[in-house]
């Protein structure tokens, strides 16, 4: 049993790649070591900005030795007519070592036993290069040099060693051996590995934590001791912290200043200077407040640590400054005249101006404030809020700190007099700004972020940019989907398909197929079962939260004792309806049998109010007092009866059932087997 | 540190004389507006077709939207790149840079300098690289950019590029706060040289541009880059380019760009660079790439019969 250690020694590879790229090259050595049948125990990872390694414990000293079986040619062609081996098979057996009488038939087919002596470890790992290293792929390549090989960044050396002895291999113009290389700066030379063992602890001699959960460990323990000895709160973000643990082989944090003054300026904007372009943990005092101080980590040891934190303080002040300029520049600026030259920046050259993006809004919101219920008071902050909405484009904070658009809105907007809902809402109405993102709190809010999102989508494909495959330069994918939730979280009910068409433009039939899959997406995260969620998003009204709600009442009742009936006696009904060509009006006179009249006492019954009754009861209406109804229906009439007049009514009879079910949803499309 | 701190101009003299040992020939600054030393012929045209290149110079580069009518410590209309490009990029080219940090008398044990992944692009250009901005203390100071794409072609061989910031550089040495305080050299200071033309260049860039005026240029420039292109003046091209490059900055920076917009006239803008770096490889795959000396590459890159053998990437439709 034997170590192997692996180190490939590269220039500063991107923060967010490191960890990534360590697990995929364990992955690959893993099936590589399989594939060759070498056994060992177990991977060990380790990994910096600047090297990539693996000890593989416990290796075999060759891999294993197998008997296995070749299949040759058939029975048919192996003799010929005077029954001698035929010339196939006495081919195939001298290509395998052996005569065709060491031949073995099973079936149809003669085999040939083959014994596959076990490698050398060694031999094995000397295609490490090929094999493993260089069949990785990244989301990034580069090429360096003259070469046309493409790695995440240049390679500049590689460690193999099995314990004490060099697996030799070359890659591009690198050949494996057993010098590593120390810090950067603290221990700039060459390190000689004498045994794969020696790794782990002759690195963190040389100023290179390689364990990178240990160096995670490290970099929190300072920055919490810092933290609790200055009587600070801070968190520990998690992929600030894994950014940071992947710029740094040797950590030291240190503590960093502001002048108070700057705390005038809104806490967003320092955070985000401090933790999106510095990177560095902000902290907070014991009350909550921000605090004028930082925790930033040094790539090094605490030598000289003073040049480092006056420098990174010059930095922020740097920042803050041009942060405190556009802070108290911005509100001189009038919120009015700031929207009057809105009309001057395109929303999209062939779509027009961002100000005709917010006059179609406004005119959106209107209608959906009506159907999100919204008292008149809210309805005025409505109409203001999408008067003015996108103002803060054209504020000197939101060009600086584009990520902060919205969020300075709302500060310009109160600091001007708009009342809270109207400036939350200008704040909302990007939200979500991710698939799972906070969605907006306030309903004004909500009603903005749901029009924004509904203009751009009828905008865009109104004039033909239509997303197609992976091509969706405006997001439009992420804006319906935001959509979606927000419609869903709010619980409006309308149909969106009648909704759109109260606004002018094309594409409508494409906005609804567009909007249909991502809800099915949206379904499809949550739910296994396609053909409930194909029956759902195909209910009769384009109603998206009947269509989300529907889909996981009728998934929620799926195991149930009655579920499969119904929905059986349901969709005969669909069918039955389908298959007609007119459908005529109901004559109550014309029925023969109680069943019928009981099924139409039972439609009639249910038809009140039914629209946008809650999916639950209208699942629970429609399996106990629709679907024994339509049996008992089924089971005593022939709906196909001889009298063309009758059979006309039963007809027109189901196609009242299917209306009500149809609002749930297209029960038809569940496979019920 | 120990010696007396290096002024901007010593700083500059420092660079030049490192670099001109490592292979980089000593140019001048470009006499056209630029944003930054990549717009340089010597960095941009060169980067494409497989010679070999190094070359160094200090390239006063113009951002009208960064101007900040001299009273911010650290935002300039205008500042100083000294920009390296080696081509092909040696293989010890981090080494050297650290190097050459060394040699202005930055000591890494004394600083923090870190390689942070900046993947740069210049969409206007169809440029793209991979690479890092260097941090020293929390400064970029640096950007060091390994060129894949050039003109929206992906070149033969790659350039590393070095950009020093030289005021984010100067301050690190000599430890002031702001830039105006610097020492540009004999005494003299940044701000008395610079505070006050970046005080108008901003009052003009934002202020009093004449809007009509700048779109009429840029169209005008913009065909007379076209035109020359036809005629296959690839230099004097690339000059108009430059100008309609820098044109377009100001009507950003005035705000009269929308974010949609941009993209239209990045991609006007675009187009002529694809064109232009097409053509100079073309016209120096005519005279032979001169500088391709290696036999080995000659024999890849112009086979037997003398052609160039890459087939250049068709103009963006």
């Amino acid at each position: 049993m034997t170590n192997y250690l692996l180190e490939i020694g590269l220039e500063e590879i991107p923060a967010h790649l490191v960890t990534p790229s360590i697990n995929q090259l364990a992955e690959r050595m893993e099936a590589f070591l399989n594939e060759n049948r070498l056994k060992f125990d177990k991977i060990i990872k380790f990994s910096t900005p600047r090297r990539l390694a693996l000890i593989v414990e416990g290796l075999s000293e060759s891999s294993e030795a197998i008997d296995e079986e070749v299949k040759g040619p058939s029975a048919k062609i192996a003799k010929d007519a005077e029954g001698n081996w035929s010339k196939a098979i006495q081919g195939f057996s001298r290509g395998q070592g052996a005569t065709p009488d060491d031949l073995i038939l099973k079936g149809d087919y003669y085999y040939a036993k083959k014994h596959v002596d076990g490698v050398k470890a060694e031999e094995i790992l000397s295609k490490v290069g090929d094999e493993v290293i260089a069949k990785m792929t990244f989301s990034t390549y580069m090429k360096w040099g003259n070469n046309d090989f493409l790695f995440v960044r240049p390679i500049q050396w590689i460690v193999s060693l099995l314990e004490d002895e060099i697996v030799a291999f070359d890659l591009l113009d690198v050949t494996a051996n057993r010098f590593s290389r120390g810090h950067r700066f603290l221990a700039n030379v060459e390190i000689e590995l004498k045994n794969a063992n020696d790794y782990a602890s002759k690195m963190p001699e040389n100023f290179v934590l390689v364990d990178a959960e240990h160096r995670k460990a490290e970099i929190s323990a300072q920055i919490l001791a810092l933290a609790s000895e200055n009587n600070w709160q801070v968190t520990l973000h998690k992929d600030l912290l894994e950014e940071v643990n992947n710029i740094v082989e040797y950590p030291t944090a240190f503590v960093g200043s502001f002048d108070p003054k700057y705390l005038s300026v809104p806490a967003e904007v320092l955070v985000t200077s401090m933790r999106d372009n510095q990177r560095y943990f902000e902290v907070y005092n014991q009350e909550g407040q921000l605090a004028p101080n930082f925790i930033s980590v040094r790539n090094g040891n605490a030598e000289h640590i003073e040049n480092v934190v006056l420098g990174n303080e010059k930095v922020l002040v740097a920042r803050l400054e041009d942060a405190e300029f556009f802070w108290k520049e911005d509100q001189k600026l009038k919120i009015e005249d700031l929207v009057a030259k809105l009309g001057k920046v395109t929303f999209h050259a062939k779509i027009g101006s961002i100000t005709e993006h917010m006059a179609r809004t406004k005119l959106i919101a209107a209608k959906l404030a009506d159907i999100a219920g919204l008292t008149d008071e809210e309805k005025v902050d409505v109409a203001r809020s999408a008067e003015i909405y996108k103002f803060d484009l054209l504020t000197g904070m939101v060009g600086e700190f584009d990520e902060l658009q919205g969020v300075m809105g709302e500060k310009y907007a109160l600091l001007a007099g708009e009342n809270a809902n109207v400036a939350a809402a200008i704040r909302e109405h990007y939200m979500p700004t991710s698939a799972d993102g906070q969605l907006p709190e306030t309903k004004v809010g909500s009603v903005l972020a749901a029009a924004d999102k509904i203009d751009s989508v009828l905008s865009f494909f109104n004039v033909g940019l239509i997303p197609s495959g992976s091509n969706d330069p405006y997001a439009l994918r992420r804006a319906v989907q935001g959509l979606i939730r927000i419609i869903e979280k709010m619980n409006w009910h309308f149909d969106l398909s009648l909704f759109i068409d109260q606004f002018e433009g094309q594409n409508h039939a494409e906005i609804l197929e567009f909007v249909k899959a991502r809800v099915q997406k949206l379904l499809l995260e949550k739910l296994d079962r396609y053909d409930i969620v194909e029956a759902a998003i195909n209910s009769s009204n384009f109603d998206i939260t009947n269509m989300m709600e529907s889909a996981f009442v009728i998934d929620g009742h799926k195991l149930h004792e009655p579920f499969k009936p119904a929905i059986e006696n349901v969709s005969r009904s669909i069918n039955l309806v389908k298959k007609a060509a007119d459908i005529a009006e109901i004559n109550p006179a014309l029925f023969e049998e109680d069943t019928e009249q009981a099924l139409y006492d039972a439609v009639i019954s249910l038809q009140n109010q039914w629209t946008y009754k809650p999916c639950e009861e209208k699942f629970r209406a429609i399996v106990h007092t629709l679907a024994p109804a339509i049996e008992a229906f089924f089971d005593n009439v022939m709906v196909m009866a001889e009298d063309l007049a009758v059979r006309d009514n039963r007809i027109a009879l189901l196609s009242e059932v299917v209306a009500l079910t149809s609002v749930m949803a297209d029960f038809s499309l569940i496979n019920t087997k | 540190m120990a010696n007396k701190k290096l002024a901007f101009q010593d700083i500059i003299l420092t660079l030049q004389g490192f670099w001109s040992k490592q292979g980089a020939n000593l140019m001048q600054a470009y006499d056209n507006e630029v944003g930054a030393g990549t717009m340089s012929p010597y960095t941009f045209l060169r980067s494409n077709g497989p010679e070999p290149w190094g070359a160094a110079y200090v390239q006063p580069s113009r951002r009208p939207a960064d101007g900040r009518y001299g009273e911010n410590p650290n935002r300039l209309f205008q500042h100083h790149q000294f920009q390296v490009v080696l081509k092909p990029s040696p293989k010890n080219i981090q080494e050297l840079y650290l190097q050459s940090l060394a040699a202005l008398g930055i000591d890494a044990l004394e600083h923090d300098i870190r390689f942070v992944e900046d993947n740069w692009e210049n969409p206007s250009m169809g440029c793209a690289g991979i690479g890092w901005e260097v941090w020293i203390d929390g400064q970029e100071c640096t950007q060091f950019t390994y060129f894949q794409q050039v003109g929206g072609i992906e070149v033969d061989s790659v350039t590393s590029e070095i950009t020093y910031g030289l005021e984010r550089i100067a301050t690190v040495i000599q430890e002031v706060d702001s830039v105006y305080d610097l020492e540009w050299g004999n005494g003299v200071a940044y701000g008395d040289i610079f505070k006050e033309p970046e005080y108008e260049h901003s009052k003009f860039a934002f202020e009093e541009s004449n809007q009509e005026l700048l779109l009429k240029l840029f169209g005008e420039y913009e065909q007379e880059a076209l035109d020359l292109l036809d005629k296959g003046l690839v230099h004097p091209a690339y000059d108009y380019i430059l100008k309609s490059s820098h044109t377009f900055n100001l009507l950003d920076a005035r705000g009269a760009v929308s974010v949609t917009e941009r993209a239209g006239y990045m991609h006007r803008v675009r187009t002529m660079a694809r064109k232009v770096a097409k053509t100079f490889i073309e016209e120096r795959a005519k005279l032979g790439f001169p500088l391709l000396k290696d036999e080995a590459l000659r024999e890849k890159y112009l086979g037997k019969k003398g052609k160039y053998t890459k087939i250049v990437e068709g103009e963006e439709k």
